[in-house]
């Protein structure tokens, strides 16, 4: 069932949050000792929230998401429940509150079914980089789920929730989604609070939905997103609703090829799939150009100095005080680094040492600021696009889902994210919808690819509407996991 | 012009990170080959372009400076590593 069929049917007493939290942890047991999904699973919690669903309902309330089961990432907060970012150093801490984004949903009759496994402080593009468990993507269980919301993505693939919550730094809901054939939303920067959501990169970090339609997509958006006095870059600007004018098709609208992102390098079978993918967005009705972004081949240069930056300055908070591991020293300084050093997983130390020195005394010039300016060129190659096209239309991953331990060299794994890293710059609104399959070289079974769609700022009525009618077109999400019991070994 | 080497041991102390010779060996490569790729950045022209910190609309956010509800001290030092009383506990910071 999607999460839009389970709200409908909930709110209409065709079946109890109950039951279909029941369900959902009877999957979970069902399948996650090989998913791997969750690194902490909340049956009790989420008996208690269907029982005062079902109450709400029989007392005649309307919730959009009523009975809905969600999976939320591990680096938001859910008051009294371990939130780890997939850290040693926080493995042990309990959320002293609930981040916004999750309230909402809770308050809109959500069932928070566990907190999913993530890279370590969002950080990596396979989950690869978590240091408390590993998850296998459910259509491969030899390959990476993608990351850093990888948790989440195989949770809704496997049918252990219905949607999943993810955080986007440089695509991190995008790259999963299109591994684990789902639809995965980043918003505008600034439009869904950051409210409880352990910061990597402030300037970039946005939560989003994953989801097995553009609908459900569309619905967990509409109850997450608006302005929250509790986060001072909420965008406060009205939001529209998004689920209830999704569109048919395409008439009207130009869609932006980009011309430097030439998709011959994927191989010859994405490379066809994402042409037809494109002739399909014309068949309903789009017209498209060709646009030019010439800074986004710079993108991830710029990208691995500001988000390491922030990411250095968002860490020091971790110290051994306040909250998490400890590690005594002589004095306090060695405290500090002996606690850092046994807390933090090589890829946390990779960017906060960069970060460190791109923002350090004789350095920041030449690096960050270099890099912030770099910023501003790629953010107005978008604006320039846009003057000619509504939305712009790429690849949404460079490949599909590798194995395990394939991308040890770290900028390899970094390249994963050459597509997404631009918008997410840019802080525009973008998202991956599956559009085919095909079998990565050496391997046994089909693995879907995604094709991303991104819009101007504030455009997310246009985005999920034109998503949708492509989706609705196309169908390739459909050759899914059977909804109960089996993934595929 | 950016050099070609960095010098893990100092960044790692401005860091707050303890390393292993083995951790300083591999970040010393890796970290160097990293800025080997971000130096691409010295193509742009950049000259004239203003720097993007924040990119959608920022403004300062006020409010009325009066008292609300906030987390229980109770609640937060139950979370810390060390407390003594209503106090987070730390090593001594000023020598005898």
């Amino acid at each position: 069932m999607t999460a839009a069929e389970i709200a409908r049917d909930v709110s209409a007493g065709r079946v109890s949050a109950a039951e279909i939290t029941a369900a959902t942890l009877a999957q979970v047991d069902a399948v996650e000792g090989e998913v791997g999904a969750y690194l902490t699973t909340l049956g009790d919690l989420a008996r208690s929230c269907a029982a005062r669903v079902d109450e709400r309902i029989a007392a005649g309330e309307r919730l959009a998401f009523a009975g809905v089961p969600i999976a939320v990432k591990d680096n938001m907060c859910l008051d009294g429940t371990r939130t780890t970012c997939g850290s040693r150093i926080l493995e042990h801490w309990i959320a002293p509150y609930t981040a916004t984004a999750v309230a909402r949903l809770l308050q809109a009759g959500a069932i928070p079914v566990g907190k999913a496994n993530c890279d370590e402080f969002a950080m990596g593009s396979s989950c690869e980089n978590s240091a408390l468990g590993v998850t296998r993507n459910p259509y491969d269980l030899g390959r990476v789920p993608g990351g850093s919301s990888g948790g989440s993505a195989a949770a809704v693939a496997a049918y252990e929730a219905a949607i999943g919550l993810g955080s986007d730094t440089g695509g991190s809901i995008r790259e999963p989604a299109a591994f684990c054939n789902l639809v995965g939303f980043k918003p505008t920067y600034g439009r869904v609070s950051r409210y409880g959501l352990i910061a990597f990169a402030s300037s970039l970090d946005q939560i989003g939905p994953l989801a097995r339609s553009v609908e459900d997509a569309a619905l967990a958006y509409d109850i997450m997103a608006g302005y929250d006095p509790m986060d001072a870059t909420s965008l406060d600007r009205p939001v529209e609703r998004t689920a209830d004018s999704l569109r048919t098709d395409l008439a009207g609208l130009r869609v932006g090829l980009v011309r430097e992102f030439d998709t011959k390098a994927l191989g010859e079978r994405s490379d066809a799939l994402y042409r037809e993918a494109y002739r399909d967005l014309e068949r309903l009705g789009a017209e498209l150009v060709e646009v030019s972004l010439p800074a986004a081949d710079y993108g991830l240069a710029t990208y691995y100095l500001i988000a390491p930056a922030e990411c250095s300055s968002n860490l020091a908070r971790f110290d051994g005080v306040r909250y998490g591991l400890r590690v005594e020293g002589d004095d306090v300084a060695a405290m500090y680094e002996l606690t850092r050093a046994a807390g933090f997983g090589m890829e946390v130390k990779r960017r906060i040492l960069i970060g460190t020195y791109a923002l350090s005394s004789g350095y920041y010039d030449a690096y960050y600021v270099r890099a912030q300016k770099a910023r501003t060129l790629i953010a107005r190659d978008f604006e320039r696009a846009f003057a000619q096209c509504d939305l712009i239309a790429c690849p949404a991953a460079s490949c599909p889902a590798f194995e395990f331990n394939a991308k040890s060299d770290p900028y390899s794994m970094y390249l994963m994210d050459y597509y997404t890293i631009p918008m997410s710059l840019a802080g525009l609104p973008a998202l991956s919808v599956p559009c085919g399959w095909t079998t990565p070289e050496g391997g046994r079974l089909p693995m879907p690819i995604g094709l991303q769609l991104c819009a101007p700022l504030f455009g997310e009525k246009l985005l999920l509407g034109a998503a949708h009618a492509y989706e609705r077109a196309t169908n390739h999400a459909s050759a899914r996991l059977p909804e109960t019991g089996a993934v595929r070994a | 012009m950016t050099p070609d080497t960095i010098d893990i041991r100092y960044v790692a102390k401005l860091a707050r990170i303890a390393l292993t010779d083995d951790e300083i060996e591999r970040f010393s490569k890796e970290l160097g080959e990293l800025l080997g790729h971000v130096r691409a950045l010295e193509e742009l022209d950049t000259a004239s372009v203003p720097a993007t910190a924040q990119v959608v609309e920022s403004r300062n956010v006020l409010r009325e400076d009066v008292e609300r509800p906030c987390l229980d001290r109770e609640v937060v030092l139950e979370r810390a590593p060390q407390r003594q009383g209503g106090f987070f506990r730390v090593p001594r910071i000023i020598a005898e």
